[in-house]
């Protein structure tokens, strides 16, 4: 379970927990009061009501991956704890934006067509767009809609599985 | 209890604890729990009723400490329960097994605010290994049986159950249960699944290691102790022939009058200890966590050494220095199979660690721990008072120490020859942890002589449980170093501030602690000569029906050596001022800089 050196700096982590008040607050404190730092995160429930998976990335860069694991798996309501690898899982995450339409709205239809966004709603001079991907190409698009304007925009966090063979 | 069964959650809450085979608790009732004090009147459980919650908490501490058994305290709601948190912490860190039931307000009222309410799960969920709020009375039984299944098993620490108030209430038919013995319904605990078995083949990798090794240290640490292994960890050492050193936690855990035995290493350990792990090349760590009082500045600690890490915590294991063998597992189990593979490989198989033994027998000689004798008509040294303590004594007498330095020249002077005879607050540095501790201990382990260590500093934050102990029968003897300063922070001062003292001077006069003592019907005694220390002890020592304060009047400036200045390596520790000298022209101890 050691880094090696030229790990990246985001890890992604999935959790199997018990479905019970209080946990995500036992995982998020357990992150602060060990100085580990959580990117993104995200939580709901398994295919049994009586679990959740909450599934994080964490910046990792001062503390080592293995500690964060151990520490986590020492929680009781934590069930099963794996680190995906991100060559062997598929991950996703879902972004709504809300982007100006301004002069130039085919070019940006065009970008939503690029990217197979869906416009969810319009008016009032904005489109309201949802989109997911992997995170690297929510990346991509964010940074595609900036210049026309992006009045609100947020992401969920990924979601992340272990892929199925190859 | 009744012989029917209980019917309500308050009820079945106490049956529960007796289930767990609880003989004491600590507690001290109040609105959220009172209708769990009810049923305790007709309980086989002994209750002792303390003056603090925090008493509470160190007395479940202490007892658990003594005897291996968890420690039981019960608490009300809010105020209450943040009282205890400093017991938990102090737990959690030393992984005490500890149970503590605290009251809460009525489900229907949490999160309202109400009068006595805190989120105690809330604010108890960094300081306990877990806890628990029930919300139905049909759980208490397999929840109470939960939390105790944690408290004692794997890395033991404290557990605390929130219980509102609503469902232990007979009055109310939220409580309504219908009772089943603990063990009859499955825990539900997907999650916990400690590791007890180390696995054989890292065992056979270490035990070779081992074999190898020229200079190899036994560094043996308070798992030792929670695992009950200090049978196998004697008959490993000597089978391989290896020195010993016990950390604060592990005092005991080895004989020290044992000729292996190099006492305790660390910040105040002696120079054999800390300078036998500094030129180590092989650290068998034994249920020891690397902890930073061990280490001192972490780059420059043992630099040649190669490390063996067993620790049923797996997350201990490279946390802090990274191994060359790693082993998750029970310390006893571990060790009895460190035994096995050694035997195994024959003892022909072992490297010649004459040289090593001569060389550590060497600094035992040239670096004992010393100090000077006091002047006529100067306070006393408290090391001499500790010596005095140690012979006047029985080999099994209970010690329980606060935190400074008294608790250092404890740990320095005493000779543990026998395990759970050392209780301290080591991982948190409680003070005022002593005198409720040593209640405790006494509660549980009613044949044995307990005595406290204590500074005038600590004695002043939990002096009051001496009135629990004369109430409740349970009598303590409390050694009371006091030189009318919060010492061990004087010392800093003095060292490392350029002898500026900011507020570590408490006063030379008050409390009269004679007077304070028969105030709470124990027995008062000032000494202040070398003469009457012995008789005072012995005095102490032959009354038994009460509690005993002797009080002894100590230099405040002298001083606790060797030390390990913060943020310096352990080969930079700065002997007594009188063996300095030796360590200036030392060569076998290379590390040993001047």
């Amino acid at each position: 379970m050691n880094v090696s050196p030229t790990s990246p700096r985001w890890h992604t982590i999935a959790a199997t927990v018990e479905n019970k008040p209080g946990v995500l607050a036992r995982v998020a404190g357990l992150f602060s009061r060990r100085g580990f730092n959580i990117h993104s995160l995200a939580v709901a429930p398994t295919e049994d009501e009586k679990f959740s998976r909450i599934t994080f990335t964490v910046d990792i860069e001062g503390t080592p991956l293995d500690q964060v694991v151990k520490q986590l798996d020492k929680l009781i309501n934590v069930v099963d704890i794996s680190q995906l690898d991100p060559d062997a899982s598929v991950e996703r995450e879902l972004m709504l934006v809300i982007v100006e339409v301004g002069e130039q709205r085919k070019e940006l239809m065009e970008i939503v067509d690029d990217y197979r966004a869906y416009v969810l709603n319009e008016g009032d001079g904005k489109v309201l767009m949802s989109w997911s991907a992997r995170p690297s190409r929510l990346d991509e698009l964010e940074a595609r809609l900036r210049p026309f304007g992006i009045v609100d925009m947020q992401r969920t966090g990924r979601v992340t599985l272990p892929s199925l063979g190859t | 209890m009744t012989s029917s069964n209980p019917n309500n959650g308050g009820e079945a809450l106490v049956k529960a604890l007796e289930y767990e085979g609880v003989d004491v608790m600590f507690g001290l009732p109040g609105g959220a729990i009172l209708p769990v004090y009810d049923p305790i009147l007709d309980s086989s459980i002994r209750h002792v009723l303390v003056r603090h919650e925090q008493g509470a908490g160190h007395m479940a501490e202490g007892y658990a400490h003594a005897t291996g058994k968890p420690g039981v305290c019960m608490v009300t709601s809010g105020p209450a329960a943040t009282n205890v948190v400093t017991p938990l912490a102090d737990a959690m860190l030393d992984s005490v097994p500890m149970v503590c039931i605290t009251g809460q307000v009525p489900l229907a009222a949490i999160g309202t605010d109400a009068f006595q309410e805190c989120d105690t799960t809330g604010i108890t969920m960094a300081v306990t290994k877990h806890n628990f709020l029930v919300t139905d009375a049909q759980d208490i039984p397999r929840i109470i049986h939960e939390a105790f299944h944690i408290a004692t098993t794997g890395r033991p620490g404290p557990v605390l159950v929130d219980i509102p108030k609503d469902i232990v209430d007979p009055t109310n038919p939220k409580s309504a249960m219908t009772w089943y013995d603990p063990d009859s319904v499955p825990m539900e605990l997907p999650g916990y699944r400690p590791v007890m078995e180390g696995d054989p083949a890292l065992i056979e990798e270490a035990a070779a290691l081992i074999a190898q090794a020229e200079r190899p240290v036994l560094y043996v640490g308070g798992g030792v102790l929670k695992a009950r292994a200090a049978e196998p960890l004697l008959k490993l050492a000597e089978l391989l022939q290896i020195p010993v050193v016990t950390t604060l936690m592990a005092r005991g855990a080895f004989p020290d009058r044992h000729e292996l035995c190099l006492g305790m290493p660390g910040m105040h350990g002696n120079y054999t200890a800390v300078t036998a792990m500094q030129e180590s090349d092989l650290l068998i760590s034994l249920g020891a966590r690397f902890d930073d009082r061990i280490t001192g500045k972490l780059d420059g600690f043992a630099p040649t050494a190669k490390i063996i890490h067993v620790d049923i915590d797996p997350a201990e294991l490279g946390k802090v220095r990274q191994y060359n063998v790693g082993i998750q597992g029970d310390c006893k189990l571990v060790i009895e199979g460190l035994i096995e593979a050694t035997e195994k490989l024959g003892t022909s198989a072992q490297a010649d660690r004459s040289d090593w033994r001569s060389t550590v027998s060497g600094w035992q000689e040239k670096f004992p721990l010393v100090y000077e004798d006091s002047l006529p008509g100067d306070k006393l040294k408290p090391q001499f008072v500790m010596e005095q303590l140690r012979d006047g004594n029985p080999h099994d007498t209970i010690l329980c120490s606060g935190v400074g330095q008294h608790q250092m020249h404890a740990s320095q002077f005493w000779k543990f020859d026998h395990p759970y005879t050392w209780i301290n607050s080591g991982g948190l540095g409680t003070m005022g942890f002593s005198i409720p501790a040593a209640i405790g201990a006494k509660a549980g382990m009613p044949d044995r002589r307990v005595w406290a260590v204590d500074g005038d500093g600590n004695f002043q934050m939990t002096a009051q449980e001496l009135v629990t102990a004369t109430v409740e029968d349970i009598p303590i003897k409390v050694a009371l170093f006091n030189n009318s300063y919060l010492g061990m922070v004087r010392q800093w001062q003095e060292m490392f501030y350029d002898e500026r003292f900011s507020e570590v001077h408490l006063s030379d006069n008050v409390p009269d602690y004679v007077k304070w003592a028969e105030a709470m019907g124990a027995v008062g005694i000032r000494v202040e000569s070398p003469e009457e220390v012995a008789p005072a002890i012995a005095k102490a020592n032959e009354i038994d029906d009460r509690s005993v304060v002797v009080e002894f009047v100590t230099d405040a400036r002298e001083n606790v050596f060797p030390m390990v200045p913060a943020g310096k390596t352990n080969s930079e520790l700065v002997v007594d001022p009188s063996q300095q000298h030796l360590i200036d022209g030392d060569t076998s101890g290379k590390g040993a800089a001047s």
